[in-house]
């Protein structure tokens, strides 16, 4: 800054390359600067560390789960073909933890999907931008609640309400009836955003051909714009799927403790998630069987979660080709 | 020619006119889906303020004439202490004013005190908020017949006294103070954790790779998978790792910490740091993305090298964007409770974390704790727990919605 020294304004050799600039050759060589090398190569390694963190979780859950399945009290047949999972008396049959997954995920699927689908139809296709505009907010409200929230919400609201309407006699303090239908509740936001953002990418001329041969706004919505952005909703549901599987803390709160194969959402049962967050919850000795098989349920949750992701992503993506 | 005949006029009227009841109905439908969402947003909200205040109906072991005739209401500060000191151990007496000079502590503090460790105040029954309000009457009948000697009265569980006091066994006297220093102590950890490593991977994503090749392709799609793993999954890493093979370091044994194990902030925090990751990546991601091209080239123009360009005009410009996400990854780190199960938050602490190193507890551990006790106190005490999680959290995201404006006026 040369011509803060002094009130003049700069002399125009202030800006001129020096003479000897010209005489020198290499001035006008690129310069070499080794701090850029080094932040990129720094920004590299930050970059390629989530992928590390993808290999971490599978070399440690595999670990584990390796030295579970090596157990010699511990086959994979029994793993994967009974259903009593019973770590003490040496039971291992992951279907009576599936079981549980299963129904939780459907009761929450049954709720989620069709009024989510609903709910995004209605605020791409029918909404006013000043409706949408106070809706939307609402959603991503719901969307940011905690899921423990959600729990307490479940067995002090949602249960007491189907114990009186079901009778107190058919349905548990504990039930995955409630830890499901409020776990719909908590993915509907999920469904519906993604589903509304697959239905307004859908191009206007086709809802406008659609008017023009006489179509309702309801046949317009159902019968062209829906079906084009079909791969948008199928990532939008499939998403959802792995997130009710996920999901913790609603079921372990509200679905109850104690593995139980059965698929009457009345019943009491736990997830394979609960079954986890229930026996790490206490001080659980490392190096034991009770330890390693937690990995094991865990491997096979991140598998799961994983292809239906990936599965997922690429609706997506086929999506986006169309219309992008 | 033209055999086609067009249906007859009434018929084609109410054939328009039935598709458009049809239409008509659904929208209806549609809209109710909507509403239902609103519904139990509501609903939610109304549940846990209903659990967190409300009447309860409690009784004394003691008789509180035995410290004064007046009512207790009515005590000054030195009669409460005189009667503290007039009726516990000296032992007792000394390590209360340890913890906190009692002449120092507040007049409802100290009441406080008087009721739990001389009169041994129980709680029998507690009502909720919506009962309290309109059937007042049947709650004082109900109360008088079941529990004679029972004083009943309207308490806020929610209150100065819940956020100040740590935690105790007692649900009267049970706040949130340690959980909630937890909290914050793991939410900045975490943080400073995701921020500059989540930065520093979006900026690579976007302004080094080349966003055809295969390595950047790689890269995302494992970001996006990474954002869709289950939490849990991720507290079974950081038990693994953080917790078990690395508890040399986080428990702080290299740092000449004796006195505790693998399950501490420090692993949690990195848990979550990992956890918000892909998170934070993902909306940096966007925040450099939304910086035009212009800004970039005119900074190449005048013939600034990559680095320059980044930090001195796309990150300016991407700041309130990468803000925004940080305060959304804060959130949901605030927020997770399964990760921390698993890493091991301890669930009694009644003393202030006081470095990474020591054992903890956080806000949502406490509400799954206390939800899960069967005792209605505990779950009115949850109620109001989860009210502070969920002004927190507000207060959170009015904050990111207005750095959006800001910056979406600015851009």
């Amino acid at each position: 800054m040369l011509w803060r020294k002094s009130n003049f304004a700069p002399q125009q050799s202030d800006f001129a390359p020096q003479q000897s600039d010209f005489m020198n050759p290499n001035a006008l060589r690129k310069k070499i600067r080794p701090a850029e090398g080094a932040v990129e190569a720094l920004l590299f390694i930050v970059g390629v560390l989530t992928v590390f963190i993808t290999i971490s979780i599978v070399l440690t859950l595999g670990d584990q789960a390796l030295l579970f399945f090596n157990d010699p009290a511990v086959t994979l047949a029994e793993f994967f073909g009974t259903t009593q999972w019973q770590p003490q008396a040496g039971q291992f049959g992951i279907w009576a933890l599936v079981s549980a997954t299963l129904t939780t995920s459907v009761v929450a699927l049954l709720v989620a999907v069709p009024l989510g689908l609903a709910a995004a139809l209605y605020l791409s296709e029918y909404a006013s931008p000043r409706v949408r505009d106070i809706l939307k907010p609402l959603l991503e409200v719901l969307a940011g609640i905690p899921t423990v929230v959600y729990g307490y919400f479940a067995l002090l609201f949602v249960t007491p309400i189907l114990r009186t309407l079901l009778g107190a006699d058919r349905v548990g303090v504990y039930n995955m009836l409630s830890a499901g239908l409020v776990m719909g509740i908590m993915i509907l936001p999920l469904i519906s955003s993604m589903s509304e953002d697959a239905l307004s990418a859908v191009p206007r001329s086709l809802r406008e051909a659609a008017y023009a041969m006489g179509a309702t706004r309801l046949e317009a919505s159902v019968q062209v714009v829906l079906p084009a952005a079909l791969s948008g909703v199928g990532a939008a549901v499939i998403l959802g799927v792995s997130r009710a599987v996920g999901e913790t803390m609603i079921v372990a709160i509200a679905s109850g403790a104690g593995p139980n194969f059965s698929f009457n959402p009345l019943e009491a049962a736990e997830t394979m998630t609960g079954h986890i967050a229930r026996i790490s919850g206490g001080d659980l000795p490392y190096g034991t069987l009770d330890y390693s098989s937690l990995f094991a349920i865990a491997l096979m949750l991140f598998l799961v979660t994983l292809v239906l992701n990936l599965i997922s992503q690429w609706f997506v993506a086929k999506f986006r080709e169309q219309y992008e | 020619m033209n055999n086609f005949s067009y249906p007859e006029k009434d018929a084609l009227n109410r054939f328009i006119a039935a598709r458009y009841r049809t239409a008509w109905l659904w929208q209806i439908v549609f809209l109710f889906a909507l509403l239902f969402a609103v519904v139990s947003l509501s609903a939610l909200i109304l549940n846990v303020a209903d659990g967190a205040f409300g009447y309860v109906a409690y009784e004394y072991k003691k008789d509180p004439a035995m410290i004064s005739p007046r009512p207790l209401e009515e005590l000054t500060v030195p009669e409460l202490l005189a009667a503290l000191k007039a009726n516990l151990s000296a032992g007792a007496f000394a390590k209360l004013d340890n913890e906190s000079p009692l002449a120092g502590r507040s007049r409802a503090e100290l009441l406080g005190l008087v009721e739990e460790r001389i009169l041994l105040v129980k709680t029998l029954e507690t009502y909720p908020l919506f009962r309290s309000l309109f059937q007042r009457e049947q709650i004082a009948a109900e109360v008088k017949e079941k529990f004679p000697a029972a004083r009943l009265e309207f308490r806020a569980w929610l209150n100065a006294a819940f956020i100040t006091s740590p935690q105790s066994s007692r649900a009267e006297f049970a706040g949130v103070r340690t959980a909630i220093l937890g909290s914050l102590w793991l939410v900045s950890i975490a943080i400073l954790f995701a921020l500059p490593v989540g930065v520093g991977a979006a900026i690579y994503l976007q302004e080094y790779s080349n966003r055809k090749s295969l390595l950047n392709r790689i890269i995302q799609t494992n970001i996006n998978n990474l954002a869709g793993v289950p939490s849990i999954v991720y507290g079974m890493l950081g038990l693994a790792i953080f917790v078990r093979a690395w508890e040399v370091f986080t428990s702080g044994a290299l740092f000449g910490v004796t006195d505790s194990n693998g399950r501490t902030i420090l692993s949690a925090g990195l848990t979550m740091g990992i956890l918000v990751l892909p998170l934070m990546i993902i909306n940096a991601q966007e925040a450099i993305k939304a910086v035009p091209d212009s800004i970039r080239q005119a900074a190449f123009g005048v013939g600034a090298t990559r680095w320059q360009t980044i930090w001195h005009h796309v990150l300016p410009g991407a700041l309130p964007g990468i803000l925004t996400g940080s305060i959304l990854a804060v959130s949901r780190a605030i927020g997770e409770t399964a990760p921390l199960i698993i890493v091991g938050a301890s669930t009694f602490i009644t003393f202030d974390p006081q470095s990474p190193f020591t054992k903890f507890t956080a806000l949502p551990i406490q509400i799954y704790q206390w939800t899960s006790r069967a005792q209605g106190e505990f779950h009115a005490i949850a109620a109001a727990a989860i009210l502070v999680l969920l002004i927190m959290l507000l207060s959170l995201n009015a904050t990111a919605i207005l750095l959006r404006n800001r910056f979406q006026k600015r851009m």
